[in-house]
C-alpha cells in the first residue's frame, strides 16, 4: 500500500518536474513546479514528517511561488524566444551531463544496497511539532539564529534592490535632486 | 511492501538531475531560478528520508533552514531579475553577460 503511493506520488514529482522543463511558458513551469511541491509534501507525510509538509505547502507552494507567479505576470513575460544557434550545444551537453549524474547516483545505490535500514514503523514523535522545538532552540541555536540573520540580511537586500533610483535603479534621479 | 531507503534516495536523485538540467538548457532567467527551487526540493527530500529512517530529528531541522535559505534567495533573486528587466527590458541569461547593470 505505501510502496503504491510511493509510486503514485513520484511519479506525479518526476512527471511534473519534466513537465517544467520541457514548457517553454514561465507560468506554465510554476504551475507545475507548484505539483512537484504538492506531491514532495505528499511524500514527507509518508515520511512521518507532518510539520515539514505543512510548511512546505505553506511557505514553498504558498509563498515563494505566489511571489515567482507575481514576478511573471508583473513582467508579462512570453514565450521563450527560439534559442541561437549559439547555444545549440547545450541541450546534448545538459543530456550527457545528466546521464553521467544518473549513473553515479546508480552506481552508489547498488553499491550500498547491502546496507539495509529498517523503517521503524513504530510510534515516534520524531517529526512533530514538539520534538522539533526544543531541539531548535537548544543544540541548534546558533544556525537557527544566522538563519534570522540571514532573513534580515535578504529584507535589506531586496528593499535596496528594488527601490527605484536606488543602487540599482535610475541614478539620474538622484543626480537631479 | 514498504518502500526503502534507497527508493527515495533515488528519486531525489532524479529530481536533482532534472532541476541541473534545466539549468543548462534553460534561458529564462526566472526558469533558471525555478530549476534552482527544483534542486533545494530534492535534496530536502534526502534529508527527511534520512530523518525519517535513522529516526534523528537533525535532517528535519536542517530541511527547515534550507527552505529558510530558499525564502531568502526567493525575494533578493526576484529583486534582482526586477532590476535586470528594468535595466535591459530582457530576461534573456545571454543578455545578461557582463555583471554591470
Amino acid at each position: 500500500m505505501l510502496a503504491l503511493l510511493f509510486i503514485l506520488f513520484g511519479a506525479l514529482a518526476i512527471g511534473c518536474a519534466l513537465a517544467m522543463v520541457a514548457q517553454r511558458n514561465p507560468l506554465y513551469s510554476a504551475i507545475s513546479l507548484i505539483g512537484v511541491f504538492i506531491s514532495l509534501a505528499c511524500l514527507y507525510v509518508m515520511l512521518a514528517a507532518p510539520f515539514i509538509a505543512a510548511v512546505q505547502v505553506i511557505v514553498y507552494a504558498g509563498a515563494i511561488m505566489v511571489l515567482v507567479v507575481f514576478v511573471i505576470m508583473l513582467l508579462n513575460v512570453e514565450q521563450e524566444e527560439r534559442r541561437r544557434t549559439r547555444l545549440r550545444f547545450l541541450v546534448p551537453t545538459a543530456v550527457v551531463l545528466a546521464a553521467i549524474l544518473i549513473a553515479e547516483v546508480a552506481f552508489i545505490l547498488v553499491s550500498v544496497q547491502e546496507f539495509r535500514v529498517s523503517p521503524s514503523g513504530a510510534v515516534s514523535d520524531i517529526g512533530l511539532t514538539h520534538s522539533i522545538g526544543p531541539a531548535l532552540f537548544t543544540r541548534y541555536l546558533l544556525p537557527f539564529e544566522i538563519t534570522s540573520i540571514l532573513l534580515l540580511m535578504a529584507i535589506v537586500g531586496a528593499i535596496t534592490l528594488a527601490r527605484r533610483g536606488g543602487l540599482l535603479g535610475t541614478r539620474s534621479t538622484d543626480s537631479q535632486k | 511492501m514498504e518502500p526503502q531507503l534507497s527508493w527515495y534516495l533515488a528519486l531525489s536523485a532524479v529530481l536533482f538531475t532534472i532541476g541541473v538540467t534545466g539549468v543548462i538548457i534553460k534561458r529564462n532567467i526566472i526558469s533558471m531560478f525555478m530549476c534552482i527551487e527544483l534542486m533545494l526540493n530534492a535534496v530536502n527530500l534526502t534529508f527527511v528520508a534520512f530523518a525519517s529512517f535513522f529516526q534523528d530529528v537533525t535532517g528535519q531541522l536542517f530541511v527547515f533552514i534550507v527552505m529558510t535559505v530558499a525564502a531568502a534567495e526567493a525575494a533578493v533573486g526576484l529583486g534582482i531579475i526586477i532590476a535586470m528587466f528594468r535595466n535591459r527590458e530582457s530576461l534573456d541569461v545571454d543578455d545578461a553577460s557582463i555583471l554591470k547593470l
